[in-house]
């Protein structure tokens, strides 16, 4: 167990859930007839507003919903679209399952990662533009290759498209 | 009348109500059905598989532990499918599970080791691939967290959350990666959460407390209860060589279940203690000579044919009912002010157990003493105590002040087991056992009498306090029926206290019962 | 229509009629072609009347399971006084499939107007579509839908005048396959993780925040508005088959074919007609050598299992495998077997809840040690090694994520072993490096 405080030696958490963000969230609150239920619509909140999200964060998700923070850090790790660290300005995500491996996904990613300058599955670019992930299934096999970038989904892409696609991404 | 359903389990039938579980109606029927997320004080989510039984027109295999038994329902624990699918599962458990036998506090009553030699494959397959590593956490204060040991089975998430309510576990992560979690400077510091540690299965939670400390194939385990406050929990006393190394635990369904308090669980080193008295001793002059049992209860005895007028009892929460009752008749022939002592402490409730808590009265037999008939306040039977004739200490320690107050009594005994600060006022010092070196019984706050048994050797020459009483009754009265054991000692007392009428160690078995007409009033 | 390709003669466009025709999106143009008719003639029914039309049409679920429809709506409690919830399983996360997206980002008012009429024939007021994370168009298309519909009296406290509620709200998942299943897409609303539960109970006895529930496939739910419109006993004419399969069913074809995309085609299309007349065939120079169906989650089938195959649940059933969402996977003459049964052992291996000990270490270890046959280094007994670990994978679970991954090993060492035997002797180079 790290000896953290709730502080870090970075800047002190400042809430996400206030003004704007806290009235979107609470404009949830009677779709659903619990408040935990309202877990992962704040939990993408927390990452639209922050890029990711944090354990400070995570704490005060737990206490907006009443729920304990291990509660919500559990359900956080469950979900591989939440990050839990800081990603690049532009996330990626290349599908490279069977049907698009058939399709040739696999140089896809090779492209991604050399033309992104992130050398490697995870890593975030020297210039902080980009960081890469591997991921299962996009939903859009018969438009082999899909990636996303950010919530950008581009469908159709080949090894020769993305030095293109990515110069849109600053 | 709740209605009943009968199933036969490998053969033999038996009879249990409407909604029984499978797992549960096997336990009537003699059967075992090995489990590990299974426990019949948490919620069941039947992810182990481990239960899966083979049950007649079922097209699959049924999991024991969320299967309800229908009428005629014919279940077969030990067929070649569930055994197949039982050795499939220990194998899966032991694909990643690190060969830590040797160095894990576990071996010996650790429930992978057991059913895999009982129905695992003789050898593992997985070969040489790589395991999955994990380093050691520290969940704090007393529990360690080894998650390469882990089977997910969760029930320390279950208990935290179901029973605790205080929900600072996690399952982290998903698939082979998941591991058990606790939120950075969160600890595992709620006031039940040692009991995670008795519920993990394997050697993945573990008590530093405990550490390395001792085998378990080397322990005797003997069933007593804690002495920690008036709840009574049922726990197993842990020795090895003469030496309480652990307290853990005993179920008790009627009191506390499954569970104990980490207070209760980690106060034990006293009674380890080396600084004991260990003779019996006599004032002469200004000093004490160590005697004989012989003389000292005859020098007891004589003390009290030959007084009258008041007496005075200073006892600790923990005598037991027989010393308490003993004492109690030896003096019958003064005016007698009884008081015990009850250190106080904060109440600690295990929310999900209505009726279970750490009570604030840290003494076991408080409720018992007061049926006894020792009601008196602390602070007004130590102030009677300075004008008393006679004055009894049972195993007390008091205060310089207060052991001052006692100048003015007529003689003074002290019946202890570690040095009391009244000693020099003392006519006769004797050596008793302590309730970890003797037979006893409790009342528990809620009027039930259990009985507590002996984990190791006294010291010395000490004895039961209740056998100093009888012995110097003895003396005064040889014709008078005195116990010559612990269980005689407790059938004598429903003589005297209409309470305890007819109850003898039989009855009282391991789980005790509740005495008839003695329910808990001013305790609460 | 087999979009991004024209709607081939053979197919028969009913759900996929306006796929790429972007003004079916809106409210005014998906009324213009027809719609929101079938919600109105529904208000004026019973919901027992719509459920006996359903039942009588022969619906039945496409999202895998093919449960019949009407019988799972007419599981649910009548006047228990409860709040009963609808929810659309938008999870979409079945390698192959790629069909509910492209009915929620051209027709989500087709979407809309199912679920409402789904919504109102079991008691439900409330619907919650499940859209995976991912689908970042689906969501936004659907949620300025939804908001139309809204504006429009299609939702909403009146529907349409009529007096009935039905809200829909959307849901975001965020990236687990596993939420597919549609006991973990409940506990996913609920704000947990995506476990799946253990049945009993039922989600129509206790399902969504323990109240009774019915979830189905966008697909399924899409069908509703069509079948109210021209009568369940048209839907259940549409069949060439097995007539216990009627309708039309989206079939998501990918991989190795000139015209992926999706197909719409009768219940009982030959599987032939499809692969080589709809979507044009094989690239050039190349020859079928294998067909995972119905996703990945089914025994793959050989070229030659594929020749008199029908489309239908009963259909690919006799041809040993099964329709599942009908997410066809094509694999010519260039593909390794051995590699793509790795790739998708991995899959599994990803996206397993964790819960189950025979899925949580059997999906990764089957998965190493294909890794370890495909880098050269596999051993003769691993074949026997993964049979033996596949059937302590199957059946015994609490969901059948453990069995789908099992299907493709079983059916790949069974119907494809030389491609295995040529890693394990040496005789085919290694196709990984060992990490």
């Amino acid at each position: 167990m790290s000896g953290t405080t709730h502080g870090h030696a970075d800047a002190p958490h400042a809430p996400v859930f206030t003004g704007i963000v806290r009235a979107r969230l609470e404009a949830l609150f009677p779709q659903y007839p619990t408040k935990q239920a309202c877990l992962l619509p704040a939990l993408w909140m927390v990452q639209e507003d922050r890029g990711w999200i944090s354990e400070p964060a995570m704490a005060e998700v737990a206490d907006v919903l009443g729920l304990t923070p291990a509660y919500v850090k559990g359900v956080v790790t469950f979900y591989t679209m939440y990050h839990t660290h800081p990603v690049g300005r532009h996330f990626i995500q290349i599908c490279t399952t069977s049907p698009c491996n058939l399709c040739g996904a696999e140089a896809v990613m090779g492209a991604l990662l050399r033309d992104t300058g992130c050398g490697e599955l995870g890593a975030t670019s020297p210039d902080g533009r980009f960081t890469v992930a591997e991921v299962e299934c996009l939903g859009a096999c018969g438009f082999a290759t899909p990636i996303m970038i950010n919530d950008d989904f581009i469908e159709s892409v080949t090894p020769e498209r993305v030095a293109g696609i990515l110069q849109g991404y600053k | 009348m709740t209605e009943r359903v009968t199933v036969t389990i490998d053969g033999a039938q038996v009879s249990v109500p409407k909604g029984t579980s499978i797992i549960e109606a096997a336990k009537q029927a003699g059967v075992l059905i090995p489990h590990y997320c299974y426990h019949p004080s948490l919620p069941s989510p039947a992810v182990c598989r481990m239960c899966l039984v083979e049950v007649e027109k079922a097209p699959k295999l049924m999991p024991a532990c969320v299967t309800t038994v229908t009428d005629g329902q014919v279940v077969h624990v030990n067929s070649a499918p569930a055994k197949l699918a039982r050795e499939g599962v220990l194998e899966f458990l032991l694909a990643n599970h690190p060969l830590d036998c040797p160095i894990c506090d576990q071996a010996g009553e650790c429930e992978l080791q057991d059913y895999t030699f009982q129905e695992g494959r003789a050898a593992g397959r997985h070969d040489d691939y790589p395991k999955r590593y994990n380093p050691v956490e520290d969940f704090g204060p007393d529990v360690l967290y080894v998650p390469n040991r882990c089977i997910l089975c969760t029930r320390c998430v279950r208990f935290m959350d179901a029973v605790a309510e205080d929900g600072v576990l996690n399952v982290s992560e998903r698939g082979d990666r998941a591991t058990i979690g606790i939120f950075p400077d969160r600890e595992l510091d709620h006031p039940w959460a040692g009991n995670v540690v008795d519920l993990c299965p394997v050697g993945s939670l573990i008590s530093k407390d405990f550490l390395h400390k001792a085998r378990a194939w080397d322990l005797d385990r003997t069933a007593s209860v804690c002495p920690g406050c008036t709840q009574g929990c049922n726990i197993s006393i842990d020795t090895r060589d003469n030496t309480v190394v652990r307290l853990r635990p005993r179920a008790n369904l009627e009191v506390n279940r499954h569970f104990m308090c980490d207070e209760g669980r980690m106060h034990y080193r006293w009674m380890n203690r080396g600084d004991r008295l260990e003779a019996p001793l006599v004032l002469e002059g200004d000093e004490h000579h160590a005697v004989d049992w012989d003389t000292a209860l005859r020098r007891l005895g004589q003390m009290v044919r030959g007084g009258a007028g008041t007496a005075v009892v200073l006892a600790s929460g923990r005598a037991s009912l027989e010393s308490l009752g003993w004492l109690s008749r030896l003096l019958g022939r003064y005016q007698l002010t009884a008081a015990v002592q009850v250190p106080m402490g904060d109440e600690a409730p295990l929310a999900g157990v209505p009726g279970l808590a750490l009570r604030a009265e840290r003494a076991p037999n408080l409720q018992g003493a007061r049926v006894l008939g020792y009601d008196a306040p602390w602070a007004s039977a130590l102030s009677a105590a300075g004008t008393a004739s006679l004055v009894v200490l049972l195993d007390v320690s008091l205060t310089e002040t207060e052991a001052a107050g006692l100048a003015g009594a007529g003689n003074v005994v002290v019946l202890g087991t570690v040095e009391s600060g009244a000693w020099t006022r003392a006519g006769l010092v004797v050596p008793v056992t302590t309730m970890a070196e003797e037979h006893g019984t409790w009342m528990n706050r809620d009027g039930r009498v259990q009985r507590y048994q002996q984990a190791k050797a006294p010291p010395g020459m000490a004895q039961p306090a209740w056998w100093v009483a009888a012995g110097a009754m003895a003396t005064v009265d040889p014709s008078a029926d005195t116990p010559t054991s612990a269980a005689q000692a407790f059938a004598a007392l429903g003589a005297h206290w209409p309470e305890l009428a007819g109850l003898s160690y039989q009855d009282l078995g391991f789980s005790g019962r509740v005495a008839a007409s003695a329910m808990a009033e001013a305790v609460r | 229509m087999g979009y991004p390709h024209p709607s081939h003669p053979k197919e028969t466009p009913v759900l996929s009629k306006h796929f790429g025709d972007e003004g079916a999106r809106t409210f005014d143009g998906w009324v213009q072609r027809g719609g929101y008719a079938a919600l109105r003639k529904a208000l004026e029914m019973t919901p027992e009347a719509i459920v006996e039309e359903v039942k009588g049409s022969g619906l039945r679920g496409r999202g895998g399971a093919g449960f019949p429809t009407g019988l799972k709506w007419s599981f649910m409690p009548k006047g228990d006084g409860k709040p009963h919830y609808l929810v659309c399983n938008a999870d979409e996360s079945e390698p192959g499939t790629f069909k509910d997206r492209e009915i929620m980002r051209w027709t989500p008012h087709q979407l809309i107007e199912g679920c409402a009429i789904a919504a109102y024939a079991i008691g439900a007021e409330r619907c919650y579509v499940y859209i995976r994370g991912e689908f970042t168009e689906p969501l936004r298309v659907m949620q300025s839908a939804v908001a139309e519909a809204y504006a429009r009296g299609a939702l909403g406290a009146d529907v349409f005048g009529s007096g009935k509620r039905i809200d829909v709200v959307i849901h975001r998942g965020a990236g687990a396959y596993i939420c597919g299943e549609e006991t973990a897409m409940m506990n996913s609303i609920e704000g947990r993780r995506g476990n799946p539960r253990i049945k009993p109970p039922f989600p129509a006895q206790a399902g969504l925040f323990a109240m009774p529930t019915t979830i189905n496939n966008v697909e399924t739910l899409a069908s509703v508005p069509h079948i109210l419109n021209r009568g369940g006993a048209w839907y259940k004419g549409l069949c060439l088959g097995n007539p216990k399969s009627t309708g039309t069913k989206l079939i998501s074809v990918c991989g190795h074919v000139q015209r992926p995309g999706n197909y719409e085609i009768t219940m009982g299309t030959s599987m032939t007609e499809l692969l080589f007349d709809m979507c044009g065939g094989m690239k050039p120079g190349r020859t079928l050598k294998a067909v995972i169906p119905g996703g990945s989650s089914v025994p793959i089938m050989t070229a030659a299992e594929t020749e008199s195959c029908l489309l239908d649940y009963e259909g690919v059933v006799a041809c040993g495998s099964m329709l599942g969402s009908a997410g066809m996977i094509v694999m010519d003459d260039s593909t390794d077997m051995v590699y793509q049964i790795w790739r998708l052992a991995r899959f599994y291996a990803h996206e397993s809840c964790a819960q189950c000990t025979q899925c949580r270490e059997g999906t990764a270890w089957t998965t190493k040690i294909l890794e370890r046959i495909l880098a050269g280094k596999g051993k003769p007994s691993d074949l026997d090694l993964l049979l033996s670990l596949s059937e302590n994978m199957t059946g015994k679970t609490i969901c059948v994520l453990s069995d789908s991954c099992a299907a493709p090993i079983v059916s790949g060492i069974q119907k494809f072993r030389p491609e295995f035997d040529a890693y394990l002797s040496g005789a085919r180079q290694p196709a990984l490096a060992m990490a």
